[in-house]
């Protein structure tokens, strides 16, 4: 039989929503939430033996000491196996599910695997250490997202061999593998090209790795002169979210002028973020947009100018080319508008 | 976001509580924040302490933007 442990956040393990996204971790005996699924897909040759419950913020606050407090829950019950997930697009979720199957692998020495959306920043962050089962961006994936999950478990767990993440619905991790092909490269090569000369399709045999970095700019010289522009991913908006910005998955941002705003209050301003507990943002957004000490450097002399105005969508499940959208025409107009620096906020 | 913003020539720093996300979606200059629904506060305390928190978050990240640096840089001092 193997023994298999699970870990999953609040919101799966029925304890709440993000007002409880700060709970510390428990472990339960026995299947919780998707853990019921995943035991009926693992079938008979597999038990989840317990589940391991954390609050996204409480393990993102805190990644080291919750993954040792984690893991330590988790040596307890010696299992075979551990699997977290999956995630989806959720970002806290899908870094505390790589985060503790990276230490449960180095720690216990046991198979893991999770499960989460390529977008998810935890794939990134974590592809390489570990099989992570490529799923959709929402909950309503869980159904083609559990079989294969436990399909690749079983495999793991029996030390079977693993195929390519084509064959196997897992990430890219970046391994290249020798093999036999029946035409030699200088063949494929010029059947590729020509392929690219008619328009056709074709697929190359080494993808080039996606390096989207850009390099760092010079540091502002006169900070007592610059113009200095508020940007977030809080959602920070004006009272009553004038242009409906989403809750999640935003399909737009929003452009405020704040021309005269000393301070942003309980009456006029809010959060349209459904990705963290709003509570402390409603009552002063200046917890996410510190537009209230900005104008007092402003008045200090410290800095030049606060920008007139600040840009703002909601960061969570956003796809990536949504926000380089967004930002790649935005950040034209900081431009246009000779905005020297920018202070971007994330929750 | 940010990348967008750096692309274009202008500075930015990211204050943020999740270090690992700004670094693996490669904000240059970032700055740690206290905690995930209040990043520039901390509702434990009072709103003076509160808001004397939030000028140091700021001037750090001031101070950032005034630095020059090299490659992604976490300026948690």
């Amino acid at each position: 039989m193997i023994k298999v442990v699970h870990y999953i956040n609040q919101f799966y393990g029925g304890i709440g929503g993000e007002e409880k996204a700060d709970i510390k971790p428990e472990i339960r005996e026995g299947v919780v939430g998707p853990g019921m699924a995943l035991k009926a897909a693992l079938g008979k040759d597999a038990e989840i033996v317990a589940t391991v419950i954390c609050g996204d913020s409480y393990f993102n606050e805190n990644i080291e000491t919750a993954t040792a407090e984690i893991l330590d829950m988790i040596k307890t019950y010696s299992p075979d196996l551990f699997i977290a997930g999956p995630a989806f697009n959720a970002g806290r979720y899908g870094v505390a599910c790589g985060s503790i199957c990276k230490a449960v692998k180095e720690n216990l020495n046991i198979p893991v695997l999770t499960a989460m959306y390529i977008e998810n920043p935890g794939a990134d962050m974590f592809k390489k250490d570990m099989f992570i089962v490529s799923t959709a961006n929402a909950a309503t994936g869980m159904r083609q997202a559990i079989p294969a999950v436990a399909k690749l478990a079983i495999k793991l767990a029996n030390k079977e061999a693993i195929g390519s993440p084509a064959e196997e619905g897992y990430i890219p991790q970046g391994i290249r593998k020798n093999l036999f092909r029946t035409e030699r490269g200088s063949k494929r090569a010029v059947n590729m090209l020509v392929a690219k000369l008619r328009g056709e399709a074709f697929e190359t045999e080494y993808p080039m790795p996606d390096f989207d970095r850009v390099a760092p700019n010079q540091p502002v010289q006169d900070m007592s002169k610059a113009k200095i522009a508020l940007v977030t991913s809080g959602g920070i908006v004006p009272k009553g979210n004038p242009d409906r910005i989403e809750s999640s998955s935003a399909s737009k941002y929003g452009k405020y002028d704040i021309e005269g705003v000393m301070d942003l209050t309980e009456a006029t301003y809010e959060t349209a973020h459904g990705g963290y507990d709003p509570v402390y943002a409603n009552i002063d957004s200046d917890r996410v947009l510190p537009v209230d000490v900005l104008r007092d450097m402003e008045k200090e002399g410290l800095i030049g100018k606060l920008h007139r105005y600040f840009y703002t969508t909601t960061g969570n499940g956003t796809s990536v080319a949504n926000s380089k959208k967004f930002a790649s025409t935005f950040a034209q107009e900081l431009l246009a508008d000779g905005v020297q620096a920018v202070i971007l906020t994330s929750t | 976001m940010v990348k967008e913003i750096e692309r274009v020539g202008i500075p930015v720093v990211h204050i943020c509580t999740v270090v690992p996300i700004s670094l693996t979606v490669g904000a240059n200059r970032i700055v740690p924040a206290i905690a995930i629904p209040h990043p520039l506060g901390n509702p434990a305390k009072t709103m003076a302490e509160e808001k004397q928190l939030r000028r140091e978050i700021v001037l750090k990240s001031l101070k950032a933007l005034e630095t020059e640096v090299h490659g992604q840089t976490v300026f948690d001092k």
